[in-house]
């Protein structure tokens, strides 16, 4: 048997060792959910991201805007209150990579979708102290100045064709063709600004609250 | 019936659990074997004095990996852990929020069902559906309107008693729960000058200064390029339109000269959300009746 002298006094065992270690976790808690169908179900009414949304959504990524505000409305009642239906697995199969970020300087925004005005999003991104005088948020009015098809629409056929890829592995529906030459088209003269709204308005719509 | 694709991944999970565990207790078992010797030094030497001695780990150490293992065990027939066994007390995440959700409903109930029967300038007069109600209010309304409801540009002061769609309670609780889409066409085609014009005649309306030729030239473009359709003859608006009533001193926008160029020029256009669907009737009266007592100072 080995001594734990040994795996002291060897590097590379010690590294296999804790290797195998960590795979063993993953083993349990990250391998099943690929095959459990509640997380890779498309739910009822989730579409794939258009050519419009996912241009805003590389917006998002690039800006950062997961690093304050989360995509992740916990079962609790006081989040289900502000912000409505919790968050469900199912909600994130055309995410790549998932936006749920970890913390909240700003509120969860998974649900933002139709929940104010483009113009209240357009003014409260320009100056977000206009609309909230108490904001820190920082304003993003440049983006007002950029065409998306200069930046994230440049290669926008190419995500399109990699994220179809995806969806066709795990055989969930995705773009057609039309969708994806039409791409370009659908981004016309858009600005960034203009993106990253559609996307923010399209978010956590396809599962709604009631009363 | 399972979430699991195939009942492969069943027996998978569940024989990694319980393979862990009894991996941790065999660990316990063999360490415990192991031979110990008190009082002497291994004879490694780190770093000129730092010395290693073989002794027995603490008992309450030992122990407290017990009580982790048998924890566990506990946990596992609890709570749903185990593959797709559900544990015996039937808990899910949805299950403890939907228990959450209805104890604090069948509180809140007596009381949105008591506002429910009563009018608005009832509720409104009422000190606790008012308290109820700011603080519905800081939940969902003061994104756009404020945390002192005088609003900002573009999104209405709901304290200055001027109301574009009616400050009647019944328009109000149409207005939260139903939205309201508010649309002023751009008038581009009418050209720079006559723009300039009836931005003239716009703020002399409301006693603004305004240069006098412009201002009668705008009266006439007032009338000619269709103004009055929905801002009235007299300029005081069409709240069935949402049109705002330009002769008064309250601006959604601005009164400056610039301002009012560019309102008609580009337009404007701009959406109350609908709420009912969120947050059902009786929050949307609470809310009314709050929205319309904050108005009540004005008058």
């Amino acid at each position: 048997m080995i001594k734990h002298e040994q795996i002291e006094k060897s590097v590379g065992l010690l590294i296999v060792l804790t290797i195998l270690t960590v795979i063993w976790g993953g083993l349990l808690e990250i391998v099943p959910l690929f095959f459990q169908k509640s997380t890779t179900t498309p739910v009822e009414g989730l579409k794939p991201y258009d050519a419009v949304r996912l241009a805003g959504r590389d917006i998002y990524v690039r800006e950062g805007c997961f690093l304050c505000h989360s995509q992740m409305i916990r079962p609790f009642r006081a989040e289900t209150e502000r912000y409505g239906h919790y968050s469900v697995a199912g909600e994130f199969v055309y995410d790549h990579p998932f936006q749920w970020g970890s913390k909240r300087t700003g509120p969860d925004l998974h649900r933002v979708g139709g929940r104010y005005s483009d113009e209240w999003q357009r003014a409260h991104l320009m100056n977000p102290r206009d609309v909230v005088p108490e904001s820190n948020m920082p304003a993003f009015a440049f983006l007002a100045n950029v065409k998306a098809k200069d930046s994230v629409g440049a290669d926008i056929e190419k995500k399109m064709e990699v994220l179809r890829g995806y969806a066709n592995v795990r055989g969930i529906p995705t773009y057609s063709d039309e969708e994806i030459k039409g791409a370009r088209a659908a981004i016309g003269d858009k600005t960034e600004m203009d993106v990253l709204i559609a996307y923010l308005q399209g978010l956590g719509t396809a599962l709604k609250t009631t009363k | 019936m399972s979430d699991f694709v195939s009942e492969f991944w069943n027996i998978y999970v569940t024989l990694i659990v319980v393979g862990s565990i009894l991996f941790c207790v065999i660990l316990l078992i063999v360490q415990g074997k192991a031979t110990f010797t008190p009082g002497k030094t291994m004879g490694h030497v780190w770093d000129g004095d730092l010395e290693e001695y073989n002794n027995p780990m603490p008992k309450w150490w030992s122990w407290l990996f017990v009580i982790t293992v048998v924890f566990a065990f506990a946990y596992l027939a609890l709570y749903p852990g185990l593959g797709t066994f559900k544990g015996v007390l039937g808990w899910t995440s949805a299950g403890q929020h939907k228990a959450e959700v209805e104890k604090v409903d069948a509180a809140v109930k007596p009381l949105f069902d008591k506002y429910m029967q009563m009018d608005v300038k009832a509720v409104a007069a009422d000190k606790t559906a008012m308290e109820m109600g700011k603080r519905l209010y800081m939940t969902y309304c003061v994104q756009c309107h404020g945390a002192d409801a005088r609003g900002a540009k573009g999104f209405p002061n709901l304290t200055d008693g001027d109301w574009l769609y009616g400050g009647e309670p019944e328009k109000i609780v149409e207005s939260i729960a139903a939205g309201r889409m508010g649309v002023m066409p751009p008038h581009a085609q009418l050209g720079a000058d006559t723009i300039k014009d009836l931005a003239a005649f716009v703020r002399s309306l409301s006693g603004l200064p305004a240069d006098s030729v412009r201002v009668a030239k705008g009266k006439e473009a007032f009338a000619s390029a269709g103004c009055v359709g929905c801002h009235s003859p007299a300029g005081t608006g069409m709240q069935a339109l949402g049109a705002p009533n330009l002769t008064d001193k309250v601006w959604l926008y601005g009164s400056s000269e610039a301002t009012i160029i560019e309102t008609i020029t580009s337009g404007r256009q701009n959406k109350m959300p609908a709420w009912k669907e969120f947050l059902g009737d009786a929050k949307v009266h609470l809310l009314a009746a709050y929205v319309y007592s904050l108005s009540q100072g004005a008058k």
